[in-house]
């Protein structure tokens, strides 16, 4: 394990990222240039790889620790139901040979892939915990901004380009300045109808879809210690959205039973020294952090977007904000374009408006407590006939456990659709997509202008909600249905 | 990597806070293997009508627009996804030089990483330097990595960057030989330090 092994020689107190950071530098930061920082677990996907394996090639490089790298198949994957087991053909040729470029360059390689059809396929940060791949005290990256997920285990992990895939196939390492450390401190308990997903939605509305910049955000305090690891996962999952360059949350029990028996997690007597090692990943009492924001969970509602950035989002029950209060001109202007793009007025409730599409999927919500979570919802009902629910589980994993569970015939007849896993209407590179002029209620991350679909106008919101509204046909305060 | 000194050039001006990735290059075009060809999606979903007809009021589409080596943007530019090719779509505009009050972290490093230069002036320049542009479309700026200064007309504005960034821009240096070249001390964090987990 490369947990921190031994204590700063300062002794000065140090944060959890401080202690993660200094364990992994190879080559100190100077005058002249960055430090040189190793990588534990390198996640690959198809999307944002085939350059960098091509960069080798030219190079005549090898990847340096294919023993640290893991690669999936889960961005531009068909989410359609198999037929007879087995998955519908790729109708799209470009997907095709980009799947089968990733197989190539993994075998020429000597990269483990869990590809299309194996069953611990599935998105890459929803596997790389269930695999307990991702562990506490460790660096990962991955070619995708959402890595910040894997920081939930007390990990340092963030997305980088795909330059820098290739240097950390060919090196293991990266050249990387020392972040700034910002503590998000939630105080007080969720209520009822409030999970994890309308936490950060409450933070990334507080701060601002930039105000993480630079940073690495720590989530601490008595709300994110209740949370269990899914949850967890969902906060530091959307970092990114707040603009930082990571999120995490120091390890403690919750973290080790998660941990404990998974496939690739240390076992017998390594896992006793792991664990132990892993209870010195916290921040020390007098550390300094860059920054402190602290937010109370007691007084959050349900949330949701109603804009085209995360940090575009209110109570469920409130009303779109009114341009003209806006900080200033250029904001104004943000919001008036945001405002035109999703077609609301200013000052209308979002309660009641119709919806086309429900979504519940992707690396945030698509766990198996979030299928239970919108299960719990739809039990026993039919889905508003107007709406059509995709049900797209993260993983294969996710997807037997919830089957095992009877959560894909609840879906089934209250009318959604149970799919393959993957990325899907997250992203729309697969066929999954909005038309043009649709709303959905989206457990997804980002609201962007055309992120579902082209013309498509995303609604960001928890499973709980999701359900509820696939339910009513129309945004729904899922404390409201009896 | 080609080096990036100085240029002197007009401007498209993209007056728009929070460009995400997603608009720079929409996700049913990184379905590619290799770098090339992504400029005509650059902002496709701004710049082409549901026809596929280029949208006269869009900034890129107005005459001269394609000579321009500078995009002056608004605040947190290139948030949303790490998909590096919003730099290569950039690139290949012929976008050298990428004017905004801020911008995303993992932008940043990816602008870099491909010869481009992302500026950070303060809010008053900014705007003072939008203003210009409004009064004369036409403006050349000329940007001075060395001295790191940005000129337009009256206006004369210096900018941060970090200083392993600039040296790599000027130089073209190749980072990856750069830390290829730090095998050895590589091995041995390797030796001392061993490994967490094996995925194989
Ligand atoms: S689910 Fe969405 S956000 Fe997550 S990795 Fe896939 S495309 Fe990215």
């Amino acid at each position: 394990m490369t947990a921190p092994q031994a204590p700063a020689p300062t002794h000065a107190p140090r944060t959890l990222v401080e202690k993660i950071w200094q364990h992994h530098v190879v080559r100190p930061a100077s005058a002249d240039a960055p430090a040189i920082l190793f990588v534990d677990l390198h996640l690959v996907h198809e999307v944002t790889s085939p350059q960098a394996f091509a960069e080798l090639a030219a190079r005549g490089v090898k990847v340096r620790r294919p023993d640290l790298t893991v690669a999936t198949m889960d961005h531009s994957t068909p989410t359609t139901p198999r037929v007879n087991g087995h998955h519908v053909a790729l109708s799209d040729r470009l997907a095709a040979a980009q799947l089968s470029r990733l197989e190539a360059n993994c075998r020429e390689y000597g990269v483990p892939l869990f590809p299309l059809g194996h069953d611990r396929q599935g998105i890459v940060h929803v596997i790389g915990p269930e695999l307990g791949l991702t562990q506490p005290g460790m660096t990962v990256v991955c070619g995708d901004s959402h890595t910040s997920t894997h920081g939930a285990f007390g990990a340092l992990a963030f997305g980088i380009g795909t330059s820098e895939v290739a240097h950390v196939l060919a090196t293991q390492c990266l050249l990387q300045a020392p972040p700034r450390t910002m503590e998000v401190r939630v105080e007080g308990r969720l209520g009822y109808g409030v999970s994890a997903k309308d936490l950060i939605l409450g933070i990334i509305a507080h701060i601002g879809v930039a105000g993480g910049a630079g940073h690495v955000m720590e989530y601490t305090g008595p709300a994110i210690r209740a949370l269990d690891m899914e949850g967890r996962m969902t906060i530091c999952n959307m970092s990114i959205e707040a603009g930082a360059r990571a999120g995490c949350i120091a390890p403690d029990e919750v973290t080790f039973e998660y941990l404990a028996g998974r496939p690739y997690a240390p076992r017998a007597a390594q896992w006793i020294d792991a664990v132990e090692r892993w209870r010195e990943l916290r921040t020390d009492v007098g550390a300094h952090y860059d920054r402190t924001v602290s937010i109370d969970a007691s007084e959050l509602a349900p949330m949701i977007s109603y804009g085209t950035n995360p940090g575009m989002a209110i109570p469920v029950t409130g009303r779109v904000p009114e341009p003209r209060v806006a900080a200033d001109e250029q904001q104004r202007a943000t919001l008036e374009r945001a405002l035109g793009y999703m077609a609301l007025q200013p000052g209308q409730p979002v309660l009641g408006i119709p919806v086309d599409v429900v979504f519940l999927g992707s690396c945030t919500n698509a766990r198996l407590s979030d299928l239970r979570a919108a299960a719990g919802v739809l039990r026993g009902r039919k889905l508003a006939p107007n709406v059509r629910m995709l049900v797209v589980p993260g993983s294969q994993q996710v997807k037997r456990q919830a089957e095992a569970e009877g959560l894909d015939a609840v879906f089934a007849s209250a009318g959604a659709e149970w799919r393959e896993s993957g990325c899907s209407m997250c992203i729309a590179m697969n066929g999954d997509q909005l038309a043009p002029g649709q709303y959905a209620v989206s457990t997804s991350n980002r609201n962007f202008e055309g992120r579902q679909g082209k013309g498509g106008r995303t609604f960001l919101a928890s499973p709980l909600t999701a359900a509820a509204t696939a339910l009513r046909g129309v945004i729904t305060d899922v404390r409201t249905l009896a | 990597m080609d080096p990036f000194t100085s240029l002197v050039s007009t401007a498209v001006v993209l007056r728009v806070d929070n460009v995400d990735t997603d608009q720079i290059i929409p996700a049913r075009f990184l379905k590619i293997t290799d770098r090339d060809g992504l400029g005509p999606h650059a902002f496709a979903d701004w710049r082409y009508d549901a026809s596929g007809t280029p949208r006269a009021d869009f900034p890129l589409n107005a005459p001269g627009a394609g000579d321009a080596k500078i995009l002056v943007a608004g605040r947190n530019f290139g948030c949303g996804s790490s998909r590096e090719h919003a730099a290569w779509a950039l690139h290949a505009l012929g976008i050298r030089v990428i004017v905004c009050p801020s911008f995303a972290d993992i932008f940043r490093n990816n602008a870099h990483a491909n010869g481009m230069l992302p500026v950070a002036l303060n809010e008053p320049e900014h705007a003072l330097l939008l203003d210009a542009l409004t009064h004369n479309p036409a403006l050349p700026i000329a940007v001075d990595l060395a001295s790191q200064s940005l000129t337009a007309a009256g206006l004369h504005c210096t900018f941060s960057i970090d200083p392993f960034a600039k040296h790599c821009l000027l130089r073209g240096v190749d980072t990856l030989g750069f830390l290829l070249a730090a095998a050895p001390e590589i091995t041995a964090y390797e030796a001392s330090h061993h490994a967490p987990v094996c995925c194989t």
